[in-house]
């Protein structure tokens, strides 16, 4: 039977990670290289680097540090952050990455999707979704949360995977930066509409909240969280263990 | 020697990275003489099975292998490079795969129960069918890293270890010097690189 997966985030901005709690007031953690290591030896399944610098000389250095990261690191890596073509695709996975998350850049340009899934395969794109609720309706936010697209959050996704996505992030706005736990509202409608893995994103703050997730949403394949694991308030082998004994599959 | 066959499809990086990580001497090459010269040879692919397939024929490097290892040598697929050593693949339409294993390839979706996501992504176990020198430093039940939308049925005279995903389908296949791994290696962790590492260890 296959796994409930659990993913820690690095956002990485001139080659520090860093977590944005409901997206300012940056914090700096560590050496991505070096947390990459850790979380890998440490149970976690699979990691996302998500590219928050603006420079171009900022981009040669995550290049260069996810090049660092997957020679040292051998469980999944997914590359998310400025992907606005398929050249960005081209850029990140020769530096080892394994699947592309766009996020805005499939809103700006609407062939991304399809000609990365064409040229890559379906399992390399993966569709991130920053979500708020507006007037009770789930909206679809670009630029980093910063602008209200006006599209709702479900039938846009619904559309990215058919044109060819292969994994959906859903990223809740609204319980981002929170930590009272994940949005299983927003959560069950995305699982609902799509046939492909979903990762529910934004609100961990405790071990009980993971195991809500899995426990409410029972077709989730993963919980995404950055904080609450880097600054080592969930342990992901205790949060395992916990999940195991609550009667989820997890890799041990 | 390992050498890792390159014919134009998909990025080698991790795949090379995990060899030198476990220390093997290893080469990612499109040389016949190379290949030729390895030990062993690895056959990497990701994409569609028509693409690679046709890249194989048209690099000249599907004839090379299947060469190879009709001397002997020991030849490992991985993932759709497992696919590849098979007889056919009916993935968009019907398609000759190198026939160095008995058995084709067919898609998940209509095998399997249709409530289960296609692709298979994530970590899943092994379920060992017969012991082999491959799962020497891995157990039974250990996870490994599975991408995939079509699988290998009717290779049972290869199959040695499976996975569940509604039923038992194909995760590792040898038969003599050919051998092949549906899932990752170079994406599963210690439990991959101990496989690849089996795998540079053995004598041939």
């Amino acid at each position: 039977m296959i796994t409930k997966r659990i993913i820690p985030c690095l956002d990485v901005r001139d080659g520090t990670v860093v977590k944005g709690v409901n997206f300012d007031k940056l914090k700096k953690v560590a050496s991505p290289v070096e947390l990459a290591k850790f979380y890998s030896e440490n149970g976690a399944d699979e990691l996302v680097f998500y590219d928050i610098t603006a420079s171009s000389e900022g981009r040669n250095l995550f290049t260069e540090i996810l090049k660092e990261t997957a020679k040292n690191v051998f469980i999944p890596l997914t590359v998310g952050g400025g992907i606005r073509e398929v050249s960005d695709f081209e850029r990140v996975l020769s530096c080892g990455a394994d699947k592309v998350s766009v996020n805005s850049g499939a809103i700006s340009n609407p062939c991304l999707i399809k000609d990365a899934a064409k040229k890559y395969g379906n399992q390399c794109v993966v569709i991130s979704a920053d979500v708020k609720r507006v007037n009770h309706e789930f909206h679809v936010f670009a630029k980093g949360g910063r602008e209200d697209t006006g599209m709702l959050a479900v039938p846009w996704i619904t559309r990215c995977v058919n044109e060819g996505a292969g994994e959906v992030v859903v990223n809740s706005m609204d319980t981002d930066g929170v930590k009272q736990g994940f949005d299983l509202e927003l959560l069950q409608a995305v699982c609902e509409a799509v046939d492909v893995p979903v990762i529910a994103s934004g609100g961990a703050g405790s071990v009980q909240d993971f195991i809500r997730l899995f426990k409410e949403v029972p077709v989730i394949d993963a919980g995404l969280a950055a904080s609450v694991f880097h600054f080592g308030e969930i342990a992901i082998p205790d949060l395992k263990k916990k999940l195991q004994e609550n009667g989820i599959t997890v890799r041990i | 020697m390992i050498a890792i066959v390159d014919y134009g499809v998909g990025n080698l990086f991790s795949l090379r990275s995990s060899f030198e990580k476990i220390g093997a001497d290893v080469i990612v090459t499109s040389d016949e003489k190379t290949i030729k010269n390895a030990d062993k040879i690895l056959l990497p692919g990701v994409g569609a099975f028509a693409d690679a397939s046709k890249k194989l024929v048209d690099t000249g490097m599907g004839e090379l292998v299947k060469e190879q290892a009709r001397k002997g040598k020991y030849v490992m697929g991985i993932c759709l490079g497992m696919q590849l050593l098979f007889e056919k693949s009916y993935e968009y339409g019907v398609y000759e795969g190198l026939g160095l294993l008995k058995g084709e390839v067919v898609p998940l979706k209509g095998d399997i129960d249709p409530k289960l996501k296609v692709p298979h992504i994530g970590w899943n176990a092994l379920q060992f069918t017969r012991p082999h020198f491959l799962f020497t430093h891995i157990k039974e039940g250990d996870c490994a890293y599975f991408v995939h939308s079509y699988h290998a049925v009717r290779c049972l005279d290869s199959l040695i270890a499976t996975t569940e995903y509604d039923k038992q389908i194909t995760a590792t296949v040898a038969k003599d010097n050919v051998l092949g791994c549906q899932f990752h290696p170079e994406k599963s962790g210690d439990v991959g690189l101990n496989i690849l590492r089996a795998f540079v260890e053995r004598k041939g």
